[in-house]
């Protein structure tokens, strides 16, 4: 059995110790979003998916969904999961209470989705693609149709989709041919197949709402004649639902998550409303997207928090051999594994770029809410750049990490992380797809050098490089932060150069830019995480002798850990960048 | 009908206990702490008494440091309707404790008034009879069935050969067995409200009531590490053991 229990002290030093999460409840519409309240639903959430979720994760897997002509039925338990999960309002975290919704802040949403993602990812998906639909519908479908859909979509009593994908297209979602013809009602006849449709099918809610990427007949060529359709599963007949001409063709066999369904989705003449303008439908979609990268970023953190605590209790546990400078533990007939270096050197891994992540995602967390609350606009439009600047990274850096972290869990568990019974497998096979979906790591690396770089002529950059240069100032006259702000700074200082490097040559040509990305993106985040974590050195120093001494010394020990064996990764990279794109592009296709 | 509600705030149950170095109790820095999980069957005993239409109100009672509050909100977010706390930093006993309550008991005038059975920090399983004979009051303990009649309520109540059932006469203490019920999660929504009720502080000297400890803690120790089991050889020699070695028979 995996071990997992909320990381609730984690959570209270990241919200009031490091990023002073009160200051939310002074931004107009926020006013209820006091600490007491964040500490409140953290609790109540832990205790619903440490005893709601967590045991069906591992069962969920075994027996998986399955399909039987034409409905999609979840594993054992998933149904009454889901229902004590949507009365007790937790699928209205952060929608609008216009719609019934608590208007809590995002910055709390994301951490009551990491609680969800470490003990059910598959479970997740449920919810997490309904607030996507949500969000899309709420910021551009027509008020008329806001108020048919939101409140039954907040409320979980009805869940949503996105359907981009199509079998020859994904990444390039101007060649969909899914189409779409107006009836002359103020209707759409849509009709086209749709594939990794996640959630299309299942027995949890009473309406499926699709979103559906589809084309007008008189749609230019290309993504700029993509419109996107509101089509539900079932449509207000006389007499009660009836259902719409749509149905799951099949769902896919795959690595993991796979208590979640994927369906191919089948859409033959099926009744659909415009959502937003016509042809602008990927704009529309972005909406979603871009929360959604969010929230699989967080499926990478969730889920690696699941094997660090798992691998952890294995490697306090776990009896084997003496430790090398001589035993011990006398008393034990032998030494538990975690005083070999190299386990300690697994586990510090984990936990220094799990906390280290898990502060980048609280911190942006709270910039999205910043956005959209602060009363001043500047400020917002500040954090809109920071979190449009960082979204690529959270998602592709936090699954990376996600993935990486759950190898490595395995690797502490030795032959007992292969075998199934300690679902150290599953978090490896679950944890997989978040580095694939909502836009391959490759595409934000893209996403990352080619439209955010030189977005507004830097000015995105500037939001995160300024902030920092100014904290690196201040730090680096205090000697006790010194040894970890100077590594930060120099790595930071060849940030700023290498940003140069690839904007100048990426310009003349983009293969540069294309083959530098991936890396750029991973030095970025080791940079973002290295400065986290000195700012949380300086939280913790004056706390070390206190009651909690032991929590800020594991808290320093683990920053000192990040700084000296982790961030000088940023070297490898830096020296891979500047071979600049010959390596990668002047083998000749053929010879691959 | 008014129903007042006793929650302790006690260490979490899935914290292991570990004796301070001086002995002189359990350590308590940085433990989660959490409702004792008979009052949140106290708590939800109540609230469904409340959603039956026979209580009309449910109000929650903690003594404890100002973090008892939390625990309070906890119930109120179950569905109590307002809190009082009795603030105090010092150890309160359970003679204290029903001093207290008998106080807050005579200003509320509740109906009924539930408790559970024990607190799971130093399991004394004693308030809510003391409370009884403080008040002269029926009690009906470690009930796992509670069934309001007009003027009496049957109490089934887990004893040691199995259920007994009592009529008493209203008003009553009732202490909560395991069985009684499964306390519920408090909802989102739920979570909100309980925000805006309102939570009356007191503390023990505006009730008038002495809460100075009659007994001294001496020294608190972890139990005694079990042994290792012994094979023998026949009966005999383990009669002979068990005779002269472990000396239990």
């Amino acid at each position: 059995m995996a071990t997992y229990k909320a990381p609730l002290r984690e959570y209270k030093f990241m919200l009031h110790e490091l990023f002073g999460v009160e200051e939310v409840s002074t931004w107009p519409g926020l006013e209820d979003a006091t600490p007491e309240i964040f500490d409140a639903v953290l609790e109540e959430a832990a205790k619903i998916c440490e005893d709601v979720l967590f045991p069906i994760n591992r069962s969920g897997d075994e027996e998986g969904c399955t399909f039987e002509n034409g409905v999609v039925r979840t594993p054992k338990g998933f149904k009454e999961a889901y229902d004590a999960f949507r009365e007790g309002g937790w699928t209205s975290l952060s929608a609008h209470p216009e719609y019934g919704g608590q208007g809590l802040p995002h910055v709390l949403s994301f951490l009551v989705e990491e609680m969800i993602c470490s003990t059910n990812m598959s479970f997740g998906m449920y919810p997490g693609l309904t607030g996507g639909a949500y969000n899309a519908i709420a910021a551009h479908a027509s008020d008329e149709l806001k108020q048919k859909y939101l409140p039954k979509m907040a409320s979980g009593e009805w869940s949503g989709t996105m359907n981009l994908t199509e079998p020859h297209c994904g990444t390039d979602l101007g060649l969909i041919r899914t189409k779409a013809v107006p009836v002359g009602d103020g209707t759409y006849k849509i009709t086209g197949t749709k594939i990794f449709i996640s959630a299309g099918e299942h027995d949890l809610t009473e309406n499926i709402i699709h979103l559906v990427l589809a084309k007008l007949p008189d749609a230019p060529p290309g993504p700029r004649g993509i419109s996107l359709f509101i089509v539900p599963k079932y449509l207000d007949g006389d007499g009660g639902p009836k259902r719409n001409s749509l149905a799951c063709g099949s769902i896919e066999h795959k690595m993991g998550i796979k208590a979640s369904s994927t369906c191919v989705m089948n859409f033959d003449e099926a009744t659909g409303w415009l959502c937003g303008e016509a042809h602008k439908g990927l704009r529309a979609m972005f909406t979603m997207m871009n929360t959604a990268r969010l929230g699989v970023g967080i499926q990478g953190l969730g889920v690696a928090e699941t094997s660090y605590q798992s691998a952890r209790a294995y490697a306090q546990d776990r009896l084997q051999g003496r430790a090398l400078t001589g035993t011990k533990y006398p008393e034990k007939p032998a030494d538990p594994i975690l005083v070999h270096p190299d386990v300690r050197r697994m586990l510090l891994t984990m936990k220094s770029q799990v906390e280290g992540g898990r502060a980048l995602a609280v911190w942006i967390g709270k910039e999205i809410d910043k956005s959209k609350h602060h009363p001043d606009p500047a400020e917002r439009e500040a954090a809109d750049d920071l979190v449009a600047l960082i979204t690529p990274i959270i998602k592709s850096f936090l699954t990376d990490m996600g993935s990486e972290t759950c190898n490595t869990g395995m690797q502490v568990f030795g032959g007992h992380g292969y075998i199934r019974e300690w679902g150290m497998e599953q978090l490896v096979r679950d944890a997989r797809i978040a580095q694939i979906y909502e836009g391959t790591n490759g595409i934000q690396a893209l996403d990352l050098v080619g439209r955010k770089m030189p977005m507004h002529m830097g000015r995105l950059l500037r939001r995160f490089f300024h902030p920092v240069d100014a904290y690196i100032k201040e730090a680096s006259v205090k000697p006790e932060l010194q040894e970890f702000i100077l590594p930060v700074a120099k790595a930071f200082a060849r940030l700023q150069q290498i940003t140069g490097f690839i904007a100048q040559k990426g310009m003349s040509n983009p293969d540069e830019a294309g083959a530098a990305a991936t890396e750029y993106l991973r030095f970025f985040a080791l940079v973002a995480i290295g400065y986290l974590w000195t700012r949380m050195v300086e939280v913790s120093l004056p706390k070390v002798d206190g009651d909690d001494g032991l929590f800020y010394r594991g808290k320093i020990a683990t920053a000192r850990f990040f700084i000296t064996r982790i961030l000088p990764q940023t070297n490898a990279h830096a020296a891979a960048i500047m071979a600049g794109a010959k390596p990668v592009m002047e083998m000749e296709d053929a010879a691959f | 009908m008014k129903v007042l509600v006793a929650v302790k705030r006690v260490v979490d149950y899935n914290v292991k206990i570990r004796v301070k170095a001086d002995k002189t109790g359990v350590e308590t820095a940085n433990v989660k702490f959490s409702m004792n999980p008979f009052d949140e069957i106290a708590v939800e005993q109540a609230v469904r008494l409340k959603e039956a239409g026979t209580a009309t109100e449910v109000v929650v009672v903690s003594i404890g440091p100002a973090q008892a509050q939390e625990t309070i909100r906890t119930a109120l977010a179950m569905g109590a309707d307002r809190g009082i706390h009795v603030q105090t930093d010092a150890e309160v006993q359970p003679l204290a404790v029903a001093k207290l309550l008998k106080a807050i008991v005579a200003n509320e005038n509740p109906t009924l008034v539930i408790v559970g059975k024990q607190a799971i920090d130093d399991d004394c399983s004693q308030t809510g009879q003391m409370l009884a004979a403080l008040l002269g009051w029926s009690q009906g303990t470690f009930a796992s069935k509670v069934d309001l009649k007009d003027g009496t309520v049957a109490v089934t109540r887990e004893v040691d050969g199995g259920l007994e059932t009592v009529d008493l006469k209203l008003p009553a203490i009732v202490t909560t067995d395991l069985r009684l019920n499964e306390p519920r999660y408090a909802s989102l929504p739920n979570i909100m409200k309980a925000k805006k009720k309102p939570i009356d502080a007191t503390t023990a000297e505006a009730l008038g009531v002495d809460i100075a400890s009659r007994l001294i803690t001496l020294k608190v120790e972890e139990p005694a590490k079990r042994q290792g089991g012994k094979k023998v050889g026949s009966i005999a020699e383990l009669v002979d053991k068990l005779k002269n070695e472990a000396r239990v028979i």
